[in-house]
């Protein structure tokens, strides 16, 4: 290995780990939405707008999740309310 | 009772024909009768890497519309008496290849062979599906490459939930991972993701590890499947995943980097 080579390497090493990363996010990604019900987003959208007719929440503070297993799904609903929860219209 | 196994990628061009050549070869090698399938109709290519694209008379299509018998259209390769070659036709379009008539040449062809294979064509569309449908196993061929492992998991989702077994609530498509053009040297200087990576993220069984070979193309060039090249590294590898496919277990070879001898070395080859 010449002295070019060890700076050539030096510069890309480490590229494969990004790539690594970078899959391991997407592919957890992609296999939570796999089983979803396709009605989740739409449920997510209603649901916000009611939350929203009491509460000022906006679209990252609330996730809706689904999970499958053999016996039973659970359909997880998060809400993170807004540290003063000042009640609309007071 | 036939066993049929699906090369499948959703990815093009990571081996996927390549592999179907190779693996119905060495199953054939080994005395197990085994036709071979290209499901890529319109784009027909496994009867050029099979070697036999001047025998096609008939085709896939022809037999699932009745106009040819199976018998006609199937086509005995020249170098291994087990083997025969199904061709996918090359000029109608892909809505021909319907659920219930390839259902019907696949219960024909059980009667008479040990084993199935089915070349599936890239993407995820009605070809590719056809061709997992009726899998009992499934070979998702994968490069050491960010697209093609993503694309081998959605391929894994898909074999999960669209497969005939998981339709009819029978034991789930046996999958297992082959990893094609893996460069250990590569690798060793991490810019290619490893073995141990794509198995992590995909959690699948390793069937095999086909390293990057000029044999592969010297192979197609010739229309021989690469498996019959005995002298190469990918050869050798693709008669170890035979192996293991039939149960052997046997350690995985070309994974680290090739040791120079003096003459290269000197050579600086």
């Amino acid at each position: 290995m010449g002295l070019l080579d060890l700076f050539r390497s030096h510069r890309n090493k480490g590229t494969a780990a990004i790539a690594k990363e970078r899959l391991q996010i997407l592919v957890a990604h992609d296999r939570a939405t796999r089983n979803q019900p396709s009605y989740l987003p739409q449920l997510q959208r209603e649901l916000l707008e009611v939350i929203r007719k009491y509460v000022d929440v906006d679209m990252n503070s609330i996730s809706v999740n689904y999970e499958q297993d053999e016996t039973r799904e659970v359909l997880e609903l998060n809400i993170v309310l807004p540290e003063a929860v000042a009640p609309k219209g007071q | 009772m036939a066993r049929t196994i699906v090369i499948t990628s959703g990815k093009g061009g990571v081996g996927k024909t390549t592999t179907s050549a190779a693996l119905a070869m060495g199953l054939a090698q080994r005395g197990h009768r085994t036709v071979v399938i290209d499901f890529d109709v319109g784009l027909r290519n496994l009867d050029l890497i099979m070697g036999c694209e001047r025998r096609v008379v008939y085709d896939f299509i022809n037999v699932i519309n009745g106009e040819s018998n199976i018998n006609q259209a199937l086509i005995r390769d020249k170098r291994c008496d087990a083997l025969y070659v199904l061709p996918a036709s090359q000029t109608r379009d892909k809505d021909a290849l319907t659920k219930e008539g390839v259902g019907k040449v696949l219960e024909d062809l059980g009667k008479s062979f040990d084993y199935i294979v089915c070349d599936s064509p890239a993407g995820i569309e009605h070809g590719a599906h056809m061709a997992m449908y009726y899998a009992d196993d499934a070979v998702v061929v994968t490069n050491p490459e960010v697209s093609s492992v993503r694309d081998s998991d959605r391929m894994l989702g898909i074999l999960s939930s669209k497969s005939r077994r998981a339709e009819q609530n029978q034991p789930p498509i046996r999958e297992y991972l082959l990893l094609t053009r893996y460069c250990p040297e590569r690798v060793a200087k991490g810019e290619m993701l490893s073995v141990g990576d794509v198995r992590e993220i995909l959690s699948l069984d390793l069937l095999g590890v086909i390293p990057e070979s000029k044999a592969v193309l010297t192979a197609s060039n010739s229309g021989v499947p690469v498996i019959m090249d005995q002298e190469s590294d990918a050869g050798q590898a693709y008669s170890d995943a035979v192996a293991r496919y039939l149960g052997e277990d046997l350690p995985h070879r070309f994974l680290e980097i090739k040791k120079k001898g003096f003459f290269s070395r000197m050579l600086g080859g």
